[in-house]
């Protein structure tokens, strides 16, 4: 080989990888162009990220693939996006005698969007197959209220029956749910995910429902490419009253949330409810205002490891109180958070609303900032277990920041720079794994997001004696039978009060201190109009226009 | 040379086994990973159960590791937690890292070695003393602040380039993030090939090659860079694997869905089969990278030759 050749011939090995990847790029760029779809037709292009899990009503858990469910399907009932009040969607009346079982009655004539009817059974199977253990449904505990779920999943072995023996189907439109306590406030679960209808063709061909999964909501998906995008359209035969104000929705997923704002700012997205922090001291001026902050329902708390000694004497419960006085939150939702949170003064959240059983102030003086008093009680109690509070939170997510304010906070109020600090564990799995199996020795960070907005649901789950996300093991029989009593009144309005009182009891006995209450953020393109986040700080597409 | 390339591919073996199962020890040693699943709520012990038995976690480490492997012998990577299979993600995310590595790639040895050999030819001079001055910003400033300024810059203010690519990667899309990419790798390229440059130029064979009477670009393509060239492909080959593992940063700041992202969605969901399965991926091709380059080095100076 002469010279020259050698050594082109080095050079084009080299590049040459190069040459034909980028080939093909650009002759693809003529044909689709990425940033022209939208546009006409009044399509709205949404922020996404990726669901966690399989598009299956009782499988997923988290706001991804729930923002992409509540789309696709309406259920029993729905939640009025703003003063978040449930009504009947799907169903007819829910009523029941004895407030333990309850007879459902669905408006006849509904369709899913593959064309078929929606009957008593779409909803029976679908829940029979949410709570049996062996579909490895994430949502199966929202069915542990029926009768028959210690059957169908039994906490240890195989289980036993295939079906929920509590829940029969009358006739087409009809079916009866026997609870296994009353719980008055039952029907306004039911705009939960969990529990959609699913239709015959889930069961009959899984894998081709998973790649397009059908519902009887608002919106059809016309193409999912996974992992990258998803494209919803108005689903024609659609009976409910919430029918899309635009053209249909384009969901993209962005590795990172400053790509999706570079992409807001640019015009290429429209609507962005996944905000990052660092965009948050200009975004006013960045959109011209076109950005909203409320309050969403997710409270974030402190809580303690009860099942420790030194935590469950009675001058722990003071020590505690001590800690949540010695807390400046407002200061620290203002400088760390940009008002993205809003300091809590009960354990709810703002999106119940007064009549819901969110009430300002009950809290009190436990929750207020008071350096000076906080350094009292602290003192009183035996002073901090171990001379030295831990505050344990995963590292993986946008905690430390907020940690460490706290901590300085406390280290402040007790005039000394070690009473408190941080205790980052690597990852969130990590973090659960040591809270679940009880090896938590200080405080730890906790956080609950709504499933439906009802007190019961801030509640019951949380601080009732062995309840499914009881993370400190809090245990008081006078709490558990208040929550009771609330959930066997028929009277709402009195449900709440004795909601409340049990409450009440947090105060003194202090589990977990309430921290603030985050706030959900969407920030809009000029293209759109008549953006807003529902109680769970999703946007409400079907109203969203386009100009 | 035959015989070379077989006992360089023995070597991968080891090397191969060696690091996999590394990475899938160090993944299993972030947590249970069905614990995350569930949120911030507490797992339903039925069903956590149920689940711990599908991905076989409930095996000792080293059985989930044969397990694993077996497997993977049958070019079967196993499935995500959302149901997807690996394999359908790694035919995702190497195509568009591939793309956005290439792009950066060629303008690596472009203007690496164009600014290189520019500098080096004219030591002292403005030019040269221009290259240093911006070699030295671009290798100081780290890659996050250089990704976010130029699509600032470019794609929000000025509207030049798309803001972030997305799913259609375009020429177009990938020029800004490439030139990201590349932009640290191609500060190092431009001084290494100055330094080589600068040094060969005062040899001897060039001097005879001028006395030659061979016209200047001869002399500098065919006799000066040749030589110069074999320092900068050992530095290019072990870059080539580096660009694609570095380019995470860069995949996540332009919304390209590839290699970076997915594995960073591997850690953290943690989910040992897509981790292991990329980065089993990339191991192969880091390995293929450096034997290449030995391989190179032969067709550049034909002095090396391999038994």
């Amino acid at each position: 080989m002469p010279a020259a050749t050698r050594v082109r011939w080095a050079v084009i090995v080299a590049t040459s990888v190069a040459l034909v990847a980028t080939g093909c790029s650009s002759s693809k760029s003529s044909g689709g162009g990425g940033s022209a779809s939208g546009g006409g037709g009044g399509i709205v292009r949404a922020w996404w990220g990726d669901p966690q899990n399989p598009l299956e009503p009782a499988n997923t858990n988290e706001v991804n693939g729930g923002a992409v469910l509540n789309m696709i399907f309406t259920g029993l009932v729905a939640y009025d996006p703003k003063t978040s009040k449930p009504s009947n969607a799907n169903a007819d009346s829910i009523t029941s005698t004895d407030q333990q079982t309850w007879t459902v009655k669905l408006k006849p004539g509904w369709k899913f969007s593959d064309g078929t009817t929606v009957t008593a059974s779409s909803y029976v199977n679908a829940w029979n197959y949410g709570a049996l253990s062996t579909n490895k449904q994430l949502g199966s505990s929202f069915f542990r209220y029926i009768q028959g779920f210690d059957q169908v999943a039994p906490a240890s072995g195989n289980p036993t029956a295939q079906t929920l023996s509590g829940l029969k189907v009358v006739d087409d439109n009809t079916f009866t749910a026997t609870l296994t306590q009353k719980f008055s406030t039952w029907p306004a679960t039911l705009g939960y995910s969990a529990y959609f209808p699913l239709p015959a063709s889930f069961f009959s061909d899984h894998a081709a429902y998973l790649n397009k999964p059908v519902g009887n909501g608002p919106y059809e998906i016309t193409s999912w490419t996974k992992s990258s995008s998803m494209q919803l359209r108005p689903f024609s035969g659609y009976s409910g009253t919430d029918k899309p104000a635009n053209g249909g929705v384009d969901l993209k997923v962005y590795t990172d949330t400053n790509a999706a704002y570079a992409d807001l700012q640019a015009g290429n997205l429209d609507v962005d409810n996944g905000i990052p922090n660092s965009a948050l001291k200009t975004i006013e001026t960045d959109l011209n205002g076109r950005f909203l902050n409320t309050p969403a329902g997710i409270i974030q708390t402190i809580s303690f490891p009860l099942y420790q000694p030194q935590w469950s004497t009675p001058g722990a419960a003071m020590v505690r109180q001590g800690i949540s006085m010695a807390i400046d939150r407002p200061t620290i939702t203002k400088v760390v958070f940009n008002q993205t949170r809003t300091p809590a003064t009960d354990w709810t959240s703002p999106v119940l609303g007064a009549a819901g059983g969110y009430k300002e102030g009950l809290c009190g003086d436990v929750c207020t900032f008071n350096a000076a008093k906080a350094k009292q009680l602290i003192e009183q109690g035996g002073g901090i277990p171990g001379g030295q509070l831990t505050i344990s939170y995963n590292a993986d997510g946008p905690h430390k920041e907020w940690v460490d304010a706290v901590c300085n906070s406390i280290n402040n109020a007790m005039g000394n720079t070690s009473s408190c600090v941080g205790r980052p564990v690597g990852t969130f799995a990590d973090f659960r794994n040591q809270i679940t199996t009880k090896q938590m020795t200080g405080a730890f960070r906790t956080g609950w997001q709504m499933d439906y907005p009802l007190i019961q649901n801030f509640l019951q789950p949380l601080y009732t004696t062995n309840a499914s996300s009881n993370d400190s093991h809090y245990s008081n029989p006078q709490f558990d039978s208040l929550v009771n009593q609330a959930n066997a009144n028929p009277d709402e309005t009195a449900a709440v009060g004795q909601f409340q009182d049990a409450e009440k009891l947090l105060i003194t006995d202090l589990p977990a201190i309430p921290l603030w209450y985050q706030n959900g953020t969407v920030g809009w393109s000029s293209k759109v109009s008549n953006v807003l986040l529902n109680p769970f700080s999703v946007p409400v597409y079907n109203q969203i226009t386009v100009k | 040379m035959g015989r070379y390339v077989i006992r360089r591919l023995l070597q991968m073996i080891p090397v191969f086994i060696g690091s996999t199962f590394l990475i899938f020890v160090m993944v299993h040693a972030l947590g249970d990973p069905v614990n995350a699943l569930f949120g911030d709520r507490a797992p339903d012990p039925a069903i956590a159960e149920q689940i711990r038995e599908q991905y076989n976690l409930n095996d000792p480490l080293w059985l989930q590791y044969l397990k694993y492997m077996s497997k993977l012998f049958t070019w079967d990577f196993g499935n995500t937690f959302n149901g997807q299979s690996v394999t359908s993600l790694l035919a995702i995310a190497y195509p568009a890292t591939i793309k956005l590595t290439a792009v950066a790639f060629t303008i690596e040895v472009i203007f690496g070695v164009g600014f290189g050999l520019i500098s080096g030819l004219r030591r002292g001079g403005w030019s040269d003393n221009g290259v240093l001055i911006l070699t030295l910003v671009v290798i100081s400033i780290p890659t996050f602040v250089t990704g976010y300024v130029l699509q600032y810059l470019f794609g929000v203010k000025w509207d030049i380039f798309p803001a972030t690519a997305g799913e259609d990667l375009t020429l177009d899309s990938l020029i800004l993030p490439a030139i990201v990419l590349a932009s640290v790798s191609l500060a190092y390229v431009a001084r290494l090939t100055r330094t080589t440059v600068a040094e060969n130029s005062k040899a001897d064979y060039v001097r005879t090659a001028t006395a030659k009477g061979l016209p200047r670009r001869r002399v500098v393509v065919n006799h000066l860079l040749r030589n110069s060239l074999i320092p900068v492909v050992t530095f290019l080959g072990a870059d080539l694997g580096a660009l694609m593992g570095g380019a995470l940063v860069t995949e996540r700041i332009f919304n390209i869905h590839g290699v970076g992202y997915y594995l960073y969605q591997g850690i953290v969901r943690q989910n040992t089969n897509t981790v292991v399965g990329f980065v089993t991926i990339l191991i192969i091709i880091y390995l293929a990278a450096n034997l290449l380059v030995d391989l190179l080095y032969a067709v550049l100076d034909p002095r090396i030759r391999y038994a």
